[in-house]
């Protein structure tokens, strides 16, 4: 019996496919996801548009929080560290968590590296904003990638522009010769193997989720419709009107994302949504999108 | 060829279509009660059992597929598909709906957390001498079997993984995340000889 293998760590995440991950804050919040049909959970001490709004330096929450929120439920809990802090990573591991993720949420450990996940037998998720960073997220050993999107921001347009990134990207390689992909991966700042592997496959060696500014139950089946694998929902539901309804809603709509009636149906009377805010109103050096290298 | 659909509500669906197209089924998906018909047996695939037992009910497909269980259509559950298929399920969240059907009784995550998912070879002496290799990933065991199961396979400690009760086929891992189609077409064939 071998653990931590690749094919266990990035088997949880397809696992997690056509699903919901939510961010919670407390137990009572992990119970409410659960109920609604979530497939995970990310135990926070903050959600993002909080975090936000607090300033300061955003660290890995309270181990008795995670623990707090992993005796609640059944499901897979996730859990966040700073980028290239893999001392909050080695700590994740211990309490058990059955997720990482390296967050550009969370302010930033190292302004030159990311954790060298391979080393890790917990799996990893990580952001990305195009074809290149994905790649070099999974060349470090994440098991699964997620848009960046702009959390906390309840504003879809940036996990649009990274879905879309990516998938455009992907198309590109899948269209060149075999001669061009070394310059191709020169150009992407990929290891070579994994652009090789999407030019073959015409896909991301790992499953792809997508983050950053999910609402409402259109955006989720928006999402789904532009190639995500699954949503994760941050400050949406628990800043919303109704978190238990919202979060439900938000479920049916990312199962049945390419059926607009029953996507009408889960959008009927949900209260309001997060407040949002529009992106060009973020100041630029607080975008978390831009953190990461 | 042999219909076989697989429930598309949420998890590793796509991995089991491809399965199935190689062990010479013709695959297609459910996540309507409508999309059962015409199918000659159906794939519950690895996801999160309390995710797809609540939309199995959400979008009315939990008593068809009782239905179908009682009149002898053949079903194979990998993991999450094995609880669902589960007579008694061990520390079941509240509220979690199943199909249930299967004799037996199931563990969920009985190993501990994702740091305790493994890969190991099992011998399936009903699909051939060459061990099978496995993928548990936050896997149920199976506990106790009724009379009328038949335990296809164990770990080296001798506590089962993979079982059948007439047309109900069950496994602890994922057959479907590895190029070992036997399992499969081991299911193709239970579903051709009752058709």
């Amino acid at each position: 019996m071998e653990t931590g293998t690749w094919k266990a760590k990035a088997g949880l995440a397809q696992m997690l496919k056509g699903g919901v991950i939510m961010d919670v804050v407390t137990a009572e919040h992990a119970r409410i996801a659960e109920e609604a049909g979530a497939v995970a959970v990310m135990a926070l001490e903050r959600v993002p548009s909080d975090i936000r709004a607090a300033g300061g330096v955003a660290r890995m929450s309270d181990p008795l929080l995670i623990e707090d929120i992993k005796h609640a439920v059944t499901i897979p809990v996730m859990a966040k560290c700073r980028i290239g802090h893999f001392a909050e990573a080695q700590v994740l591991q211990a309490l058990g968590v059955d997720y990482i993720d390296e967050s550009e949420v969370l302010t930033p450990a190292d302004d030159k590296y990311h954790i060298y996940k391979h080393d890790f037998t917990v799996p990893y998720v990580c952001g990305a904003r195009d074809l290149g960073e994905a790649l070099r997220r999974i060349g470090e050993g994440a098991a699964m990638v997620r848009t960046k999107g702009e959390a906390g921001s309840g504003n879809i347009v940036e996990a649009v522009r990274h879905m879309r990134a990516v998938v455009d990207g992907i198309r590109h390689v899948q269209s060149l010769s075999n001669e061009q992909l070394m310059a191709e991966a020169k150009n992407l700042q990929a290891p070579y193997e994994l652009v090789q592997y999407v030019h073959e496959h015409g896909r991301l060696p790992v499953v792809n989720f997508c983050a950053g500014g999910v609402a409402t139950p259109a955006d989720a089946a928006l999402m789904m419709q532009l190639g995500a694998d699954g949503i994760f929902v941050g400050s949406g539901v628990f800043k919303s009107d109704n978190p238990a309804k919202r979060a439900q809603a938000i479920v049916e709509a990312t199962t049945h994302f390419e059926d607009a009636t029953v996507v009408a149906n889960a959008s009927r009377g949900l209260g309001e949504a997060m407040r949002g805010i529009e992106i060009n109103a973020i100041p630029e050096r607080e975008l978390m999108a831009a953190r990461g290298w | 060829m042999t219909n076989i659909g697989v429930l598309a509500l949420q998890g590793d669906v796509a991995e089991h279509e491809a399965m199935l197209a190689a062990s010479g089924a013709n695959p297609s998906l459910v996540k309507r009660a409508d999309q059962l018909h015409g199918l000659d047996g159906i794939i519950i695939p690895g996801g999160e059992s309390t995710t797809i037992g609540k939309l199995l009910r959400r979008f009315d497909l939990l008593e068809p597929l009782q239905e179908r269980v009682r009149a002898g259509f053949p079903i194979f559950g990998t993991c999450a598909g094995m609880i669902l298929l589960a007579d008694h399920v061990e520390d079941a969240a509240t509220d979690q709906p199943t199909i249930g059907g299967m004799n037996i009784t199931v563990q969920r995550n009985a190993f501990g957390s994702q740091r305790e998912s493994f890969e190991t070879d099992l011998r399936v002496p009903s699909v051939g001498d060459q061990p099978l290799h496995a993928v548990f990933i936050r896997a149920p065991l199976i506990t106790q079997v009724g009379d009328d199961v038949t335990v296809l396979a164990t770990l080296a400690d001798g506590r089962a993984v993979a079982a059948q009760q007439d047309n109900l086929l069950v496994a602890s891992f994922h057959p479907e995340l590895t190029d070992d189609a036997r399992l499969h077409r081991y299911f193709v064939d239970m579903v051709s000889e009752r058709s």
